[in-house]
């Protein structure tokens, strides 16, 4: 009886197995490891080429119109010289780039790159044009209540001033719960797909301190009633109030109503 | 003001005529009266009293305006008053309505007689009231305070005939925008792919007519009104014309061929805005175009307004179409 089980455990499990013996590359990237010289440059160069290249151009000149590229794949994307160390550190450490569909909103996915092919990647792109580096925010600098302040005007619109995203027309607005500082930094700089951008005389350096210091406050907020539910607002709240408010008139009605017997 | 007056008159007749009016043939009674309960009775009347006066203190808290914590008091005004009439329903109910359990068969068939006394016990057995015009009198007085408690705050909709005030804004030719730090802004530091917010200056950045959304786009892209727009940076009234909600959504593409175009989106209700066609409505609730403000660029290189709206600002009402904005 044990054989049979452990034969049985086998069987199902020999896929697995075999899948982690010959761990072939993550679908929907290439990171053709060993076909490249020249240390980082090289493999910054030979990423792009393979994963950016058909959308972004083989020069980061960007395709305007839908154009075949490598592997069947039909691309259209801006050009890429002068968005600097910036851009590309954001798009690529959110998992927003490589994109699936160049139609397609990008979005925070798993990132399927390694710490260093990112890195490589990121100087490629910065040395296509001169471009804005990779910022370091301060949030520890910054206020808090000055960053709501912030947030309020220009964020909260869109991303809620519970950091819950929600919805723009034609586009879907995400949540900054997993924002890092540094990302945040990046996108008021870049703004993302449809979002506007806030260059530094509208948001300076030190105001950018205290807007994550509260996207970073936001992200555990104080609930003084207890209870956040979800913090998305009047609506779930009311319901809830109501959903209690109705259990305790049923209870009042018992209380006072007596039954029919019949 | 005279159909009101007929009303009125129409009304005290009515009211006085019911009393003088003939009473037919007394019944004989087939059930003695309920025993009176004069306590409970006195407590309904006390309720009806305490509903009167919450709903009152209500009405006194709204027409006040100016108490801290208005919100709560007015909660607690409303919320007190309906809880006590529920009291007053209980003390109905529980001590006040003649409650007779009886099991009976199904009797084989009635005749009109018999079922106009069945009719008759009913009436007769269904009250223990003994100062019936009382206990009417206070509690429709509750339940008139009560309602008119509710329609109070109808008052603040807005002017019903005097919409003057609606159509006036403080922008005219030659005002400065001024951000929100009162710096002007310069035609040079207003960039594309971003919004801003202005106000007039030198005048009461609460008014409605006030806030301006401001935005830059390609001079090329711009469909209607170029002239309203040097260099292709274009004014609109910050307020949405549905719900008068602050326009604090600007969508604009990154990479303009896969992307959705630019717009100015309203964030409650989704109002979605062309600013390069005149402030259209493209999408969402919105009844008409957003008010666009003409600009102009001074000596000094900063934006100046043109003129006056293209339109009323703020949420519709029932006018809206028929004045001009003015300053």
């Amino acid at each position: 009886m044990k054989i049979a089980v452990a034969l049985i455990a086998l069987v199902l499990l020999a896929p697995a197995i075999a899948r982690a013996g010959s761990s072939p590359p993550h679908v929907g990237i290439v990171t053709g490891a060993g076909s490249h010289g020249g240390g980082l440059a090289g493999l910054g160069a030979s990423l792009f080429a393979a994963n950016c290249s058909s959308c972004h151009g083989a020069l980061g000149q960007g395709v305007p119109e839908p154009t075949k590229g490598a592997g069947g794949v039909i691309g259209q994307g801006p050009p890429l010289r002068g968005v600097g160390a910036l851009a590309a550190d954001f798009y690529l450490r959110t998992g927003y780039m490589p994109l699936k569909d160049p139609r397609a909103q990008p979005s925070r996915s798993r990132v399927l790159f390694t710490d260093r092919e990112i890195r490589a990647m990121v100087a490629y792109v910065a040395s296509l044009g001169p471009g804005p580096a990779i910022p370091h925010p301060q949030p520890q600098l910054g206020s808090i209540a000055a960053g709501q302040k912030l947030f309020t005007q220009s964020c909260a619109g869109c991303h809620q001033i519970a950091i819950e995203g929600g919805y723009v027309t034609g586009a879907r607005v995400p949540p900054l719960e997993d924002a890092s500082s540094r990302q945040i930094a990046q996108a008021v700089r870049i703004g993302p797909y449809v979002m506007p951008k806030f260059s530094s005389t509208q948001i300076s350096a030190a105001q950018l301190n205290d807007l994550i210091a509260y996207v970073q406050y936001a992200k555990h907020p104080d609930d003084r009633g207890g209870w956040g539910i979800g913090h998305l607002g009047p609506w779930p709240e009311g319901l809830v109030t109501w959903l209690i408010a109705i259990g305790a008139l049923v209870c009042v009605c018992l209380l006072f109503g007596k039954r029919l017997k019949s | 003001m005279t159909k009101l007056k007929d009303w009125l008159v129409a009304g005290t007749v009515l009211l006085l005529g019911r009393r003088e009016r003939e009473r037919g043939p007394e019944r004989q009674p087939i059930v003695a009266a309920g025993a009176p309960n004069h306590r409970a009775e006195n407590v309904l009347l006390l309720l009806f009293f305490l509903v009167t006066l919450a709903a009152a203190a209500f009405i006194a808290v709204y027409a006040l305006d100016r108490l801290s914590n208005q919100t709560q008091w007015l909660g607690l005004a409303l919320g007190g008053s309906f809880c006590l009439l529920a009291a007053a329903c209980l003390v109905i109910a529980k001590h006040l309505v003649v409650t007779e359990e009886l099991a009976e068969p199904y009797p084989e068939r009635e005749s009109p007689c018999a079922q106009g006394e069945i009719e008759q016990i009913v009436h007769e057995s269904g009250s223990r009231f003994t100062r019936k015009r009382l206990v009417t009198l206070a509690g429709s007085g509750a339940l008139g305070a009560l309602g008119l408690a509710a329609l109070v705050p109808a008052a603040s909709l807005g002017p019903v005939l005097d919409t003057d005030s609606l159509y006036t804004t403080p922008w005219r030719k030659g005002r400065r925008l001024v951000d929100d730090a009162g710096k002007p802004f310069a035609v040079a530091d207003v960039r594309e792919q971003t919004f801003y917010t202005a106000y007039p200056e030198g005048a009461d950045r609460e008014l409605i007519g006030a806030p301006l959304v401001v935005v830059r786009l390609p001079p090329g892209e711009l469909k209607e009104r170029r002239s309203w727009a040097p260099h292709g940076i274009v004014a609109y009234s910050k307020i949405c014309t549905h719900a008068g909600c602050a326009i604090a959504l600007y969508r604009k593409p990154t990479f303009a061929p896969t992307q959705p175009r630019p717009a100015l989106v309203c964030p409650c209700h989704y109002s979605t805005f062309d600013p390069a066609d005149a402030g259209k409505v493209i999408f969402g609730p919105a009844g008409r175009a957003l008010p666009q403000l003409p600009l102009l660029v001074d000596r000094k290189g900063e934006l100046r307004a043109a003129g006056n709206f293209s339109g009323p600002v703020g949420p519709s009402w029932w006018g809206v179409r028929m004045g001009k904005a003015r300053s």
